[in-house]
């Protein structure tokens, strides 16, 4: 029953993995942006919500709201527009290289002038745990499975079935072209930015209940949310949902069965694994290359 | 970057000769940060040659740097080797190292690259703090013995400043002749198209793998150096944070041009020292000061010297682009 | 008369589709073959296979006699076959004499040699020499970026002699070339096979091009050699002008 344990909780985290993951990939995949600071875009909408009860005297429920509206801004337009925008023509390592100064930002930022030890966060439902054949599983892991997967579900259906997703996609997959059809490719991008933002509140506000909300929170949430989407297929959706939940199992096993000191070894053999021997993730497909 | 003749030369001279007398009037906090921005400059020549000149991105160069370290630390302080052995093998070490590194380079490219490079960075991280036996794990190693070349004591924070000066000046020669040498042409080759770089008999695999061993060896070159500086080491300082860090170096500075990395290790090292002055808010402003410099002029500052210097003749093409793109 | 370069049943297939089938034909020193035929009949495949940057699925390359099938193209280029692209590839952030030294730099000395040896590996002279030939003169310090289309396409030409190649495969020099300096490709061309001895395989779509400059031409339709002969015999053969109305 102990596996049982082992498995809910490793699907929790690998849940909010998956999260994290797809807004990652959603941005490298319009825009190009290797997203550095992604473990600290997780780490910031819960300082949003405090700041927002402390400072702005609100209920929780509001703070949520207000919380989730500053990470579309902050996040999502302000990072398209000040960021990304100015440096996107000039390839991939300016861009990378201001994502890690923005992630320092973001630490700094919230340890002078918020709080340098970790804050407790309101939980969204109770703390209970259920009790299933022996096995003792918290309601809250539940609930991050539920509510994450259905996030990211409504999220490919968005992609897949309606104009708008579809739309998206075809900006993803070739701008140039999809510009010729008439797509609005920029506003295409733009609300790339908007659903990353989108994923990584949620995120924030599932896991901070668990972890406390602290400033350093993102640096291994950040790398896990990356090898999570390269694992699975750097290209599709469903392949960092796969990547995130599989990260979340093996994560969770191998802290309980292999020596903990390289516990962290095991995703990056996976990830050199997968790059060199299935360059296109265990989901992808393979991208074509011209001579 | 050519050296604009005379000038050139002249401007060189001062920079060598204030480097010189630097330490005289400096305190001992800050001979020991020249010295470090000496050894960080090393380390991101090596880094600069990988991926400024050889266009294969390398998140791997803070794992060569602890590897050089660990080696000097625990051959000099442990075994009680000679320092110059200890150095000779580190670089050793690294270039073998470095090498195989390259293997994937020649399967993957660009930010897959990066990707695998990151994950070395991190596996050696991690080997460095389990394997206590060796590397004294989260406790480290101290008492790391600063050596006495020919008679002559580095203990003093000026004596080890000159040595690793005199190293970094060796180092910028030699790199100073590779870049210029068939083997540079190739380099460059390599990053700008390697398809044609094949069909001109370029061996592209063989230049990969050695761009990839040479610029770790100057890793290792500069981690042998940072453990007698420093005298004492632990595996945080090599972890990806670092390798993060000397990327800036490089892009900062600006990749591909010469002397690119020392300006890169001014602004990682010196600067946030200097802006210590606004006391808790100095990362903060460094954070702010780099994404300004990267929005300002993404080539980097030596890239934006150029531009500044070169008026308006590939400007109106440059623009004329920048229009035509939506 | 001495056989440079031979090419036995060459096929290559991507996927179940079939783009070069069972390709065979010769060519002795000194000719220059024309490759014609309609876009997507195979011509650049059909080049790719032979300079070892794709595998062939069946058949046989040899170049004076030696088996090269599937080679790496560096050391192929070494053996003395040289070529140019389809698309322009020039190397924008050099200069056009360093474009030219490191074309040539891989056929001089060794790998250390080309580390502690001279800078140029002595090869600035026969830079001039080529930026001479080939009317550059002004543009020797020029980063390549920088240089018109037409000059970048004499470029790309001139690096494919830098190093004395004595077989050597064009693909579409002529393409987007204006007239003035079609002219001047052509001269240029002539000259070095009539002077060295060269041997060329031309890939073109300019019809006026290739028949005056080719000693014999191949037509390539769907992967398949539907007939050769003389420029004269090309132009009146009723298949080839079917194959190129036909679609």
């Amino acid at each position: 029953m102990a596996l049982l344990q082992i498995l809910i909780s490793g699907l929790a985290t690998g849940a909010i993995y998956a999260l994290v993951a797809v807004g990652f990939m959603l941005l490298w995949q319009t825009s190009q942006t290797i997203n550095f600071a992604q473990g600290e875009f997780v780490m910031l909408p819960a300082f949003f919500v405090l700041g927002a009860m402390k400072f702005g005297g609100m209920p929780f429920w509001l703070a949520i709201v207000v919380g989730l509206l500053l990470s579309l801004i902050v996040l999502g337009v302000l990072f398209k527009v000040l960021l990304v925008d100015p440096m996107l023509r000039h390839g991939v390592l300016p861009l990378v290289i201001s994502t890690i100064a923005l992630a320092l930002f973001f630490k700094e930022g919230v340890k002078t002038w918020y709080a340098a030890e970790a804050q407790p966060f309101p939980a969204l439902w109770s703390n209970d745990n259920l009790e299933i054949g022996g096995a003792v599983i918290s309601v809250q892991n539940l609930v991050i499975i539920v509510v994450a997967v259905t996030a990211v579900l409504a999220l490919q259906w968005f992609l897949a079935r309606t104009r708008t997703g579809r739309c998206m996609q075809a900006t993803a997959q070739n701008p140039a072209l999809a510009r010729i059809l008439g797509v609005r490719v920029e506003r295409m991008i733009l609300y790339t930015f908007l659903i990353n933002a989108a994923l990584v509140a949620l995120a924030s506000f599932l896991i901070s209940p668990i972890y406390l909300a602290k400033f350093s929170n993102g640096e291994t949430l950040g790398m896990a949310a990356f090898i999570a989407a390269i694992v699975g297929g750097f290209n599709q959706v469903r392949g960092a949902i796969a990547g995130g939940l599989l990260l979340g199992v093996v994560d969770n096993l191998a802290a309980s069965y292999i020596s903990t000191q390289y516990r962290g070894a095991i995703p990056l053999f996976l990830l050199i694994a997968v790059i060199l021997f299935r360059p296109q993730g265990l989901l992808g497909r393979a991208e074509e290359r011209s001579v | 970057m050519r050296l604009a003749g005379r000038p050139g030369a002249v401007f060189l001279a001062l920079v060598a000769i204030a480097l010189i007398v630097a330490p005289m009037g400096l305190k001992p906090h800050g001979v020991y940060l020249i010295s470090m921005w000496a050894v960080m400059s090393i380390a991101a020549i090596g880094l600069n040659l990988t991926l400024g000149y050889a266009g294969q991105i390398s998140l791997a160069q803070a794992a060569f740097v602890g590897i050089g370290a660990y080696c000097s630390a625990i051959l000099t302080a442990k075994f009680g080797w000679p320092f110059g052995g200890a150095f000779a093998l580190a670089a050793v070490l690294c270039f073998a190292i470095g090498w195989l590194l390259g293997y994937p380079a020649l399967r993957v490219q660009h930010h897959y690259l990066a990707f695998v490079t990151l994950a070395f960075t991190t596996l050696v991280y991690l080997v460095l703090r389990n394997e206590e036996k060796w590397t004294g794990g989260t406790y480290g190693i101290s008492g790391i013995p600063r050596p006495s070349l020919f008679g002559w004591s580095t203990k003093g924070g000026p004596a080890f400043y000159y040595l690793c000066l005199f190293v970094l000046a060796v180092v910028s020669w030699l790199t100073w002749r590779l870049v210029r040498s068939p083997w540079g042409r190739a380099f460059m080759a390599l990053r700008e198209n390697p398809l044609r770089a094949s069909s001109l008999g370029v061996d592209t695999r063989r230049y990969t793998l050695m761009a990839f061993a040479i610029g770790s060896a100057l890793g290792g070159v500069a981690g042998a150096l940072y453990a007698p500086l420093v005298e004492y080491i632990d595996p945080t300082p090599f972890a990806l944070g670092l390798s993060l860090n000397l990327l800036l170096m490089v892009i900062v500075g600006g990749s591909g041009y010469f002397f690119g990395p020392y300006l890169g290790a001014i602004v990682s090292v010196l600067l946030p020292e200097w802006l210590r002055v606004t006391d808790s808010l100095y990362l903060i402003i460094y954070a702010v000061a780099v994404m300004l410099l990267m929005v300002v002029c993404p080539s980097g500052l030596l890239g934006l010297a150029e531009r500044l210097l070169k008026p308006a003749r590939k400007e109106p093409v440059a623009r004329a682009a920048a229009k035509a793109a939506p | 008369m001495t056989q440079v370069l031979e090419v036995r049943g060459l096929s290559k297939r991507f996927g179940g589709i079939s783009a070069v089938e069972d390709v065979s034909f010769e060519l002795n020193e000194g000719e220059i073959l024309g490759i014609i035929g309609p876009n997507g009949s195979g011509k650049s495949t059909l080049f790719n296979c032979i300079l070892g940057q794709l595998q062939p699925s069946a058949g046989s390359v040899h170049v004076d006699g030696r088996a090269v099938t599937g080679m790496r193209p560096c050391d192929l280029n070494r053996l003395g076959v040289s070529r140019t692209f389809q698309l322009l590839q020039v190397f924008p952030q050099l200069s056009v004499r360093e474009n030219l030294i490191l074309a040539g730099q891989e056929h001089q000395g060794t790998m250390w040699s080309r580390l502690v040896g001279r800078g140029d590996a002595g090869l600035t002279d026969a830079a001039e020499r080529m930026i001479e030939f080939f009317r550059l003169g002004h543009l020797a310090d020029e980063k390549a970026g920088g240089l018109s289309y037409g000059q970048q396409k004499l470029l790309d030409a001139a690096m494919a002699f830098m190093s004395g190649p004595r077989l050597v495969l064009l693909d579409e020099p002529a393409g987007g070339v204006n007239l003035t300096m079609l002219a001047d490709l052509r001269e240029r061309l002539l000259a070095i096979n009539r002077e060295q001895n060269a041997t060329f395989v031309v890939i073109e779509h300019n019809m006026e091009f290739v028949m005056s400059l080719c000693t014999r031409i191949l037509v390539l339709a769907e992967g398949r050699i539907i007939a050769a002969g003389t420029p004269e015999e090309v132009r009146g053969n009723r298949q080839v002008i079917e194959a190129y109305l036909g679609n």
